[in-house]
C-alpha cells in the first residue's frame, strides 16, 4: 500500500531519507530492503506477522472513548491503547516484524539499540520468542539510570552492553551497534529501533507499526461513525507516531499533530525538540533534522523522558513537517509530567513519560480546534505505552510514596 | 592537487606508498601539525587528516578517543583546514577524511573551494557513497580535488565498478569488515578485494588494515599501491601523554619502521 507521502525507490521522502552508510553495510541494507519487500508481498509472511501479534502480543489494541478526560477537556477524546501491548508499548509489533524477517533471512543473532530499555526489552522478548542470539547496547548513562530494564533484558537472555563513549546515551548506543553490525553482518541482523536510519529502515519500521493507525482508523470509524479531526502523538525518532499517521495521512481533513519532547523549554537549549529547533543534516544514515551545532556536531538532546531523548528523527517526519502535512511542537517536561498525573487520576491510566507528552500537548493544542468547532471535537491520541518503567521518575517529580499513619496507634 | 603523484612517485620506485593519519586538533591544533610533519619528514607519502566528528561510526576506541580529545579542546571546521594548509605546505598530497555532515553543514561547495585554496588535495569519505554524494562530485570536480571513496569486502562487483568510476586520486580498501584499530594478524579479505578492484580500474588502491608494523605493511604492499596506517600512528601519541618530544621520537620510529616495510614488498 503506497501512499503520497512515501519514500522513492532510493528511500528519500522529497529531500530527506537516503542511504549515508559506509560501503561496508551497503551489501547489507540492500539484501534486508529485498527480503522486506518479498516479505511484504508474501500472503504467508503477512499471515504469520497477524497471528504473532494478535496471539502473542494482545494486538489489536483497543481504541479506547476517554470519557472522563472528554468532559475536562470539551472535546472527545479516543486513545489508542498501545500501553495494553506485551511489553507494555507499540515497539513490539517493530520487533516482532524485524524478528520474523530476521529468521526468514536465515541470520542467528541480533542486536539493538536502547535509550531506556524499552526497545531492548522488545529485542530481547522478540529474540526469546524466536530463539535469536541477542545482544542490546545501552548508554552508560542510561544503564545506571534503568536498571530495572537492564534486568529484564538479563532475565530474557540478551546480554546488554554498556556504552561509554561519546555522550553513553542513546546516540552512542546506535553508533556502538552500527560498529558491532560493520562486523557481524554476515550473521546479524540489526534490529533498528525507530523509524530512522538508513533505507529501508524508515519505511520498514513504519510499515510494522502502522497497524496502530490503520486499527485505529477502523476502530474510530466504527466508534463515532466519521474519522477523527486530528491524530496525535509524541515523536522521539518517530516510530509511534509514524505508525499512527500513516492510515490518515491521505485524509485531508485530519490533522497530523506530532510533540517532541520540549525538555526545560526550547529556549533553555536543553530539549530534544529536532523538528521543531534542528536544522537539516545527516545523522545515523539518513538525512533529517538534526540538533547540532555550527560545525555539524551533534548536540545532545536533554528531556524527562528517555525515549524522546534523541537528537535525531525520523526522514518521513522530517518531510511530512516540511511539506506542511504534519505539525510537530514541543512539550514541556512540566507539561507532560502535569498531563501524566491528569490522565492517571481521570481514567485511571498512568501512561509512559513519553505518552504523556502526546496528551499534554494534544489537550494544550486542542483548545484553539474546540473554539472554533465546538464539543465535537475528536481527537486521537496514540498512548504508545505504559508508565510502570517511568515510576521513579514520576516519584522524585511528584514527592510520591507518603502515607498517612493509622490513627491511635 | 591530487595524491595521484605521490601513487605514481612510489609506482616508479618500485615500492607502495605509505598514506599515514592523524585527526586534526589532536592533542591539540598545533600539536597535530607538529606531529603530522615529523610523520611526513620520517617518510609518509600522503596524508590522512581527520576531522573530528560526535558520531564516529567507522571508528574503533583509539581513534574515537583522539577525535574526542580534539572535541573537547575545541577544534573547529576551520581548524581542520588550517592543520591542511600548514602540512600541505611540506608539499605532501593532504587529505582530510571526514564524516559527511560536518561537510554538509559547511556547505559542500564552500567546503571544496576552501579545502582546495588551503592546498588540500581532496576528501576521504567514509560514510559518503558515490550514489548519495552527487554534490560532493560537482563540488570536487568544480575544484579540481581528489574523490576517493571507499571499497569493503562485501561489495559487490557492480558497486565496485560504480565506486570506481567516481574515484579520483585512489580507491579506499577497507580490507576488513569491523572498525578502524590496530590488528594483530593481517585479513584474508584483503587481497581478493584489491585484486577485484584492480580489475576494473588504474587507479592505485591503498588498503587500510589495523596495520601497526613494517612486517604487516610488507605484506600489504606486496599486492597493494598503498599501505594506509591510523590507529597506529594514533595509539603511539596517546601512549606518550604529555611527552611531546617523547612522541614526536616514538612517531618517527614508527613511520620509519612502516616506510622501510612498503619498500621491501
Amino acid at each position: 500500500m503506497s501512499g503520497s507521502y512515501d519514500a522513492d525507490e532510493s528511500g528519500y521522502f522529497g529531500d530527506f531519507g537516503g542511504r549515508f552508510m559506509p560501503e561496508a553495510l551497503v551489501a547489507a541494507l540492500d539484501e534486508l530492503t529485498e527480503a522486506w519487500q518479498e516479505a511484504t508481498a508474501d500472503e504467508t509472511f503477512r499471515a504469520d506477522f497477524d497471528a504473532i501479534l494478535r496471539d502473542y502480543a494482545g494486538v489489536p489494541s483497543p481504541l479506547y472513548d476517554a470519557a472522563r478526560l472528554s468532559e475536562q477537556v470539551g472535546a472527545r477524546i479516543l486513545l489508542k491503547r498501545e500501553d495494553l501491548n506485551h511489553t507494555g508499548a507499540h515497539k513490539i509489533r517493530n520487533v516482532l516484524g524485524q524478528a520474523l524477517l530476521t529468521k526468514r533471512m536465515g541470520k542467528k543473532r541480533v542486536i539493538a539499540e536502547t535509550g531506556a530499555g524499552q526497545h531492548g526489552v522488545a529485542s530481547a522478548t522478540a529474540a526469546a520468542y524466536f530463539g535469536l542470539d541477542c545482544t542490546v547496547y545501552m548508554g552508560a548513562v542510561d544503564v545506571k539510570r534503568q536498571a530495572l530494564n537492564v534486568a529484564r533484558m538479563n532475565l530474557l537472555g540478551a546480554k546488554v552492553v554498556s556504552v561509554e563513549s561519546g555522550s553513553a546515551t542513546l546516540k552512542d548506543a546506535i553508533n556502538e551497534a552500527l560498529r558491532d553490525w560493520v562486523a557481524t553482518v554476515d550473521h546479524t541482523a540489526y534490529l533498528f529501533g525507530t523509524a530512522a536510519g538508513p533505507h529501508p529502515f524508515p519505511s520498514m519500521v513504519r510499515d510494522f507499526c502502522r497497524g496502530i493507525g490503520d486499527e485505529a482508523r477502523a476502530q474510530c470509524l466504527e466508534l463515532t461513525g466519521r474519522l477523527p479531526d486530528v491524530v496525535a502523538a509524541c515523536v522521539g525518532g518517530g516510530s509511534n507516531a509514524i505508525g499512527a499517521f500513516t492510515a490518515f495521512l491521505d485524509d485531508p481533513d485530519v490533522a497530523i499533530w506530532g510533540f517532541e519532547a520540549g525538555g526545560d523549554g526550547v529556549e533553555t537549549g536543553r530539549h530534544a525538540a529536532t523538528i521543531f529547533a534542528g536544522d537539516s543534516g545527516v545523522l545515523h544514515g539518513a538525512r533529517t533534522y538534526v540538533l547540532q551545532d555550527e560545525d555539524g556536531q551533534t548536540i545532545e538532546s536533554h528531556s524527562i523522558s528517555a525515549g524522546l531523548d534523541y537528537p535525531g528523527v525520523g526522514p518521513q517526519h522530517s518531510h511530512l513537517a516540511k511539506t506542511g502535512r504534519a505539525t510537530y511542537l514541543p512539550v514541556t517536561d512540566a507539561e507532560a509530567m502535569e498531563a501524566l498525573a491528569l490522565l492517571s487520576r481521570t481514567e485511571g491510566i498512568i501512561p509512559a513519560i513519553e505518552s504523556a507528552h502526546a496528551v499534554a500537548g494534544a489537550l494544550r493544542e486542542a483548545k484553539a480546534l474546540v473554539a472554533e468547532k465546538g464539543p465535537d471535537t475528536t481527537i486521537l491520541i496514540n498512548l504508545s505505552g505504559r508508565g510502570d518503567k517511568d515510576m521513579d521518575t514520576v516519584t522524585q517529580w511528584f514527592k510520591l510514596g507518603e502515607y498517612e499513619e493509622e490513627a491511635g496507634q | 592537487m591530487s595524491a595521484a603523484p605521490a601513487f605514481d612517485k612510489a609506482r616508479g620506485e618500485g615500492r607502495a606508498a605509505l598514506v599515514g593519519y592523524l585527526p586534526a586538533g589532536f592533542p591539540d591544533v598545533p600539536g597535530a601539525i607538529d606531529a603530522l610533519k615529523v610523520m611526513v619528514d620520517a617518510g609518509v607519502d600522503v596524508v590522512e587528516i581527520g576531522l573530528p566528528y560526535s558520531d564516529p561510526v567507522m571508528d574503533g576506541p583509539t581513534i574515537q578517543a583522539a577525535a574526542q580529545q580534539a572535541l573537547d579542546g575545541g577544534v573547529r571546521t576551520a581548524d581542520v583546514l588550517r592543520t591542511v594548509e600548514a602540512v600541505a605546505a611540506t608539499g605532501a598530497p593532504t587529505l582530510i577524511m571526514t564524516y559527511w555532515n560536518p561537510v554538509e553543514r559547511y556547505g559542500v561547495d564552500r567546503f571544496a573551494r576552501d579545502l582546495a585554496s588551503a592546498g588540500g588535495a581532496g576528501l576521504i569519505t567514509p560514510d559518503l557513497t558515490p550514489d548519495s554524494g552527487a554534490e560532493w562530485i560537482a563540488a570536487a570536480d568544480a575544484h579540481d580535488l581528489d574523490k576517493v571513496f571507499l571499497v569493503a569486502p562485501s561489495s559487490t562487483d557492480e558497486r565496485i565498478a560504480m565506486t570506481v568510476d567516481n574515484c579520483r586520486g585512489f580507491v579506499y580498501a577497507t580490507a576488513v569488515m569491523g572498525v578502524t584499530g590496530v590488528r594483530t594478524s593481517t585479513s584474508d579479505l584483503a587481497q581478493p578485494l584489491v585484486a577485484r578492484t584492480k580489475k576494473v580500474t588504474d587507479l592505485p588502491v591503498g588498503v587500510g588494515l589495523g596495520v601497526s608494523n613494517g612486517d604487516q605493511a610488507a605484506e600489504i604492499a606486496a599486492y597493494a599501491d598503498g599501505v594506509i596506517v591510523g590507529s597506529a600512528f594514533v595509539r603511539t601519541l596517546l601512549d606518550a601523554g604529555a611527552d611531546r618530544a617523547a612522541g614526536h621520537a616514538a612517531l618517527a620510529v614508527l613511520t620509519e619502521d612502516l616506510a622501510a616495510g612498503v619498500r621491501r614488498a
